[in-house]
C-alpha cells in the first residue's frame, strides 16, 4: 500500500512542477510581447528556470521510488 | 532486442487480421489460442501475467548483450569476484536465448534478461553448465517488510538463488551490492564509446576545414554543426561566463554534443536503444566533473558568497552558509538526477505504449482486442517520439546551460 501513497506524493509534486513551469511560460510569453527583441534572452532564461523547477519534481519523483 | 521483433511481428499480425475481418479472427480465437498465442508471448520470464512496468525497466536497464532486433550481438564480460579471481569471456558463452536468457552457467555466473549475474550457493559446479529448457523463476519476497525480486536458477532438479543485478539500476531498485564486481564493456559503455569515437571523426573533419580557411562557407555536416556551435557559445558561453568564456567553452561543447549525440542515438529503434543519458552512473560522472570545474574554478568572492554571506545581518549568516554548503553539493545532485530521470521517464514512456497492445489483447489471449490496442499505441508511440527528439535537445541545452550559469557564479569577480 505504500507504493501507492508515494505514487499520490509523486504526483502532487508534478502539479507543483506543472504550475510553476507554467507560471514561467505564460510570464516569458508576455515579456516576449512586450519586448520582441529580448525573445533571445528571454528564451534562455525561461529554460533555465523551467530546469530548476522540475528539478524540485525530479527529486519528489525520484524519493516516491525509495519510499 | 527479440523482444521488439515480436513487437513488430504482432503489428504485422494485427495489420493483417485487420484486413482480413474480424469475423475469421473471432472464429480462429475460439477454435485454438495457441495460434494466436505463439506469435505474441511478450513476457514468459515473468510467469504468465503481463507486466509492462517490468518489461519497460528490462528496456531501459544496461545489459551484457547489444540487441538489434533482429540479432544479439555478444559482448566481453570482464568479472571480477574475491573468491573467484577474473572472468574474461565473451557473454555469447551463455548461449544467449530468448529473452537474453542464457542458455548455459559459466563459473557460477549466468545471463538473466541479458544481465550477468551470480549465483551465491558455492556447491554449484564450476566451468560451463548447461542448463535446462526455462530455468529461470521470478519470484517476490518480502525483505524488512519491502517486496523483492528474487530470481532462481533450477539445476539439476535443485534452486539456487541469484545474487542481484551489478548494475546501478538494478541496485536503486531494490538490488544491492554483489560478490562481484562487472568491469564489462555493456551495451551503455559501447554506445558511449561509439558515440565518442563518432563525435571525434565528425569533429575533427569540420576542425580541418576551419584550419584551411576559416572564412570559406561551410559545407556539408559542417553546415549542420556552424549553427549549433555558435548557437552555444553565443546563448551559453558569452552570457554566462563573461570575458572568460573561452576558456571553459571546449568544456560546455563536449557535455552538450555528448548528451546530444547520445540522447539522439538513445532514439533510433533497432540500434539497441541504449539509454545512457538517462543511467544515472554516467549522468553523474558528468555532474561529478562539473561539480570539480565549478569549485576549481571558485573565485574569493564565490567562496565568501558560500561561508559567510556578504550583506547580511550577522544572525543570518550562519543560517545561510548552511544552506549555500548543502546548494554546493545539491546543484550537481540536480544536474545528475534531471538529465537521468527526463531521458528515462521518455523511453519507458515509449515502452508502455507500446506495451497497450499487449495490456488490450491481454497477453496474446484475445487477439482481437490487438487491434484498438494498435490504434491506440501506434499514434501515441510516434507523439511521445517526436516529444522525445525535442527533449532530447532541450536536456543537452539545460545541462550546458545550467553547468554555465554555476561555472558564471563561481567566477564572478564582484558585483
Amino acid at each position: 500500500m505504500t507504493g501507492s501513497i508515494a505514487a499520490i506524493g509523486a504526483g502532487i509534486a508534478v502539479i507543483g512542477a506543472g504550475l510553476g513551469i507554467g507560471w514561467i511560460g505564460g510570464k516569458a510569453m508576455e515579456s516576449i510581447a512586450r519586448q520582441p527583441e529580448a525573445v533571445n534572452d528571454i528564451r534562455s532564461n525561461m529554460i533555465l528556470m523551467a530546469a530548476l523547477v522540475e528539478g524540485a519534481a525530479l527529486i519528489a519523483i525520484l524519493l516516491s521510488f525509495f519510499v | 532486442m527479440n523482444h521488439t521483433f515480436r513487437l513488430i511481428q504482432s503489428y504485422l499480425i494485427a495489420g493483417f487480421l485487420l484486413f482480413t475481418g474480424v469475423n475469421f479472427v473471432t472464429a480462429q480465437d475460439h477454435d485454438d489460442h495457441h495460434e494466436g498465442n505463439h506469435h505474441s508471448e511478450p513476457d514468459e520470464g515473468h510467469g504468465g501475467e503481463y507486466d509492462p512496468a517490468n518489461t519497460a525497466f528490462h528496456h531501459i536497464s544496461d545489459q551484457n548483450v547489444y540487441s538489434l532486433g533482429f540479432a544479439d550481438l555478444p559482448l566481453p564480460c570482464f568479472l571480477y569476484a574475491k573468491d573467484g579471481g577474473w572472468d574474461v569471456f565473451m557473454s555469447s558463452k551463455f548461449g544467449i536465448g530468448h529473452h537474453g536468457n542464457g542458455h548455459y552457467a559459466y563459473n557460477r555466473y549466468v545471463l538473466v534478461e541479458s544481465i550477468v549475474r551470480r549465483i551465491t550457493d558455492e556447491s554449484f559446479p564450476m566451468g560451463k553448465v548447461e542448463l535446462s529448457d526455462h530455468p529461470y523463476h521470478h519470484e517476490m519476497v518480502m525483505v524488512d517488510g519491502k517486496e523483492k525480486e528474487q530470481v532462481t536458477v533450477n539445476y539439476d532438479g535443485n534452486h539456487y538463488n541469484l545474487e542481484n543485478k551489478s548494475t546501478l539500476d538494478g541496485g536503486l531498485m531494490g538490488g544491492g551490492l554483489t560478490s562481484f564486481y562487472d568491469f564489462s564493456l555493456t551495451k551503455n559503455v559501447v554506445s558511449l564509446l561509439l558515440i565518442a569515437i563518432f563525435l571525434f571523426i565528425v569533429f575533427s573533419a569540420v576542425a580541418k576545414r576551419y584550419k584551411q580557411d576559416a572564412l570559406r562557407a561551410p559545407k556539408g555536416v559542417q553546415s549542420f554543426l556552424e549553427p549549433i556551435f555558435l548557437f552555444i557559445q553565443d546563448e551559453v558561453a558569452k552570457p554566462f561566463l563573461g570575458h572568460k568564456w573561452q576558456k571553459y567553452l571546449p568544456f560546455l561543447m563536449c557535455l552538450f554534443f555528448l548528451i546530444f549525440a547520445l540522447n539522439l542515438f538513445g532514439q533510433i529503434p533497432f540500434l539497441g536503444n541504449a539509454n545512457v543519458t538517462g543511467n544515472l552512473t554516467f549522468t553523474m560522472v558528468l555532474a561529478v566533473i562539473a561539480f570539480f570545474v565549478v569549485n576549481f574554478s571558485g573565485k574569493k568572492a564565490y567562496w565568501e558568497h558560500v561561508f559567510w554571506m556578504p550583506g547580511v545581518p550577522v544572525f543570518v549568516k550562519p543560517i545561510l552558509t548552511v544552506v549555500e554548503v548543502m546548494g554546493v553539493f545539491i546543484k550537481p545532485l540536480t544536474l545528475m538526477l534531471r538529465l537521468a530521470a527526463n531521458i528515462t521517464a521518455g523511453h519507458m514512456i515509449i515502452v508502455i505504449f507500446v506495451s497497450l497492445i499487449f495490456i488490450f489483447n491481454e497477453a496474446g489471449q484475445n487477439m482481437v482486442g490487438s487491434v484498438p490496442g494498435l490504434a491506440l499505441s501506434v499514434p501515441l508511440t510516434m507523439f511521445m517520439m517526436a516529444i522525445e527528439l525535442l527533449v532530447a535537445l532541450v536536456q543537452a541545452f539545460v545541462f550546458t546551460i545550467l553547468t554555465a550559469s554555476y561555472i558564471g557564479a563561481a567566477i564572478e569577480e564582484h558585483h
